[in-house]
């Protein structure tokens, strides 16, 4: 990698943002299309709980179906803020 | 054996018929028997690229109503042999195309020997989409270096990954992208998505590079496909596509800004 290429690399390019938005949505699509059409709306609904208690972003809650062998798994994840 | 596959990408004017027109006419230049249906049905533009509209007499509807046989509704191209389009209606009615009629069809090509079949799938995840992909072996998902386009082509897959005939029997269509309309300038000047960024998010195995080229829009003009203008950087690497898909290994060309670049910028 030439120098001229690490200053790219630095430098924040529009195409570097359009990646990083894409990266992050694309990630939200899949899992609500690989999991039943309930799932946006639950997940949903989970933040709405979890919002009366604390206050948390979008990017907090994770919401999978995970494929087993003869079952699924609902996994939620939450991070909750530091303090 | 024969193969079915689809041209798709989700957002519209990417270049699916363009693709189309030029990897069926590097298929039948080939050797292959191949024929290229024009799934979009009320906007038929297929024949229009490929030259042929002042041929149409019957088209695909027609045929799946029983109104004329395949036959005689296929149209032989004049410059190369073993090729063949299967023109779109311009019928307004979104429900011409019915799962049972399209097989139908794809069967009756099957037996009279076409080695390839290409779908030339409208925009969209609509009916007229769907019924393009259903019964497709492989998927060519078409993608140009820009956010919503990448986002379109990821819902495709996804489609093709859960709706499609090979998906519902448990198995899958076979997956390749090609990613038109590439301008490394734009991407070395951090204006455009790169190859490596678009493989990063997609994650299926790369088919081809074509680049941003005005032989397309001159090609279209005279309703050659751009495949014939073998002088130009599009012709040639939609070559390679058909090359690489036919099993050859082929270095992807025209990804990076043309050497004499910087002289003809500093003279040109
Ligand atoms: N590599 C390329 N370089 C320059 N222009 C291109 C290239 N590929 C396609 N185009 C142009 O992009 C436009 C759209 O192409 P095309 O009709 O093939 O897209 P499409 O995906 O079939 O559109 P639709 O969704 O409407 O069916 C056309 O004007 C075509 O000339
Ligand atoms: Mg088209």
């Amino acid at each position: 990698m030439g120098l001229f290429d690490l200053f790219r690399q630095n430098k924040k390019t529009s195409a570097n943002k359009a990646k990083e938005r894409l990266q992050i949505l694309i990630a939200h699509e899949r899992v609500n299309r690989d999991g039943p059409d309930y799932l946006p709306q639950l997940r949903h609904d989970i933040m709405q709980a979890i919002r009366k208690y604390v206050s948390i972003d979008d990017d907090q809650v994770k919401v999978q179906i995970e494929k087993g062998r003869g079952y699924d798994v609902l996994e939620l994840n939450v991070t909750l803020p530091d303090d | 054996m024969s193969k079915v596959i689809v041209v798709t990408s989700g957002k519209g004017g990417v270049g699916k018929t363009t693709t189309s027109a030029a990897f069926a006419t590097g298929l039948a230049s080939k050797g292959y028997k191949t024929v290229v249906i024009d799934f979009d049905v009320g906007l038929r533009n297929l024949d229009l690229i490929m030259g042929v509209e002042r041929r149409v007499v019957y088209d695909f509807v027609n045929v799946i109503n029983g109104e004329s046989g395949l036959k005689q509704s296929l149209i032989k191209d004049k410059r190369v042999d073993n090729l063949y389009i299967l023109p779109a209606s311009q019928t307004r009615d979104k429900d011409a195309l019915t799962a049972k009629g399209v097989e139908s069809v794809i069967n009756e090509l099957k037996q009279e020997g076409f080695e390839y079949i290409v779908c030339d799938s409208p925009a969209g995840i609509e009916k007229g989409a769907f019924m393009a992909l259903y019964f497709a072996d492989e998927a060519i998902v078409v993608t140009n270096p820009e956010v919503s386009s990448v986002r379109d082509s990821d819902r495709i897959l996804g489609i093709l990954q859960s709706k499609s005939k090979k998906a519902e029997e448990g198995g899958s269509v076979k997956e390749h992208l090609l990613i038109t309309r590439y301008s490394p300038q734009r991407v070395n000047d951090g204006e455009m998505l790169s190859v490596e960024d678009i493989l990063d998010i997609l994650a299926i195995p790369l088919l081809g590079v074509i680049p941003e080229s005005e032989a397309v829009l001159q090609a279209s003009n005279q309703g050659n496909p751009v495949i014939l203008e073998t002088k130009s950087t599009a012709g040639q690497a939609y070559d390679d596509v058909v090359s690489r898909f036919l099993g050859e290994t082929i270095e992807h060309r025209f990804l990076d800004v043309e050497k004499q670049g910087f002289f003809k910028r500093l003279f040109g």
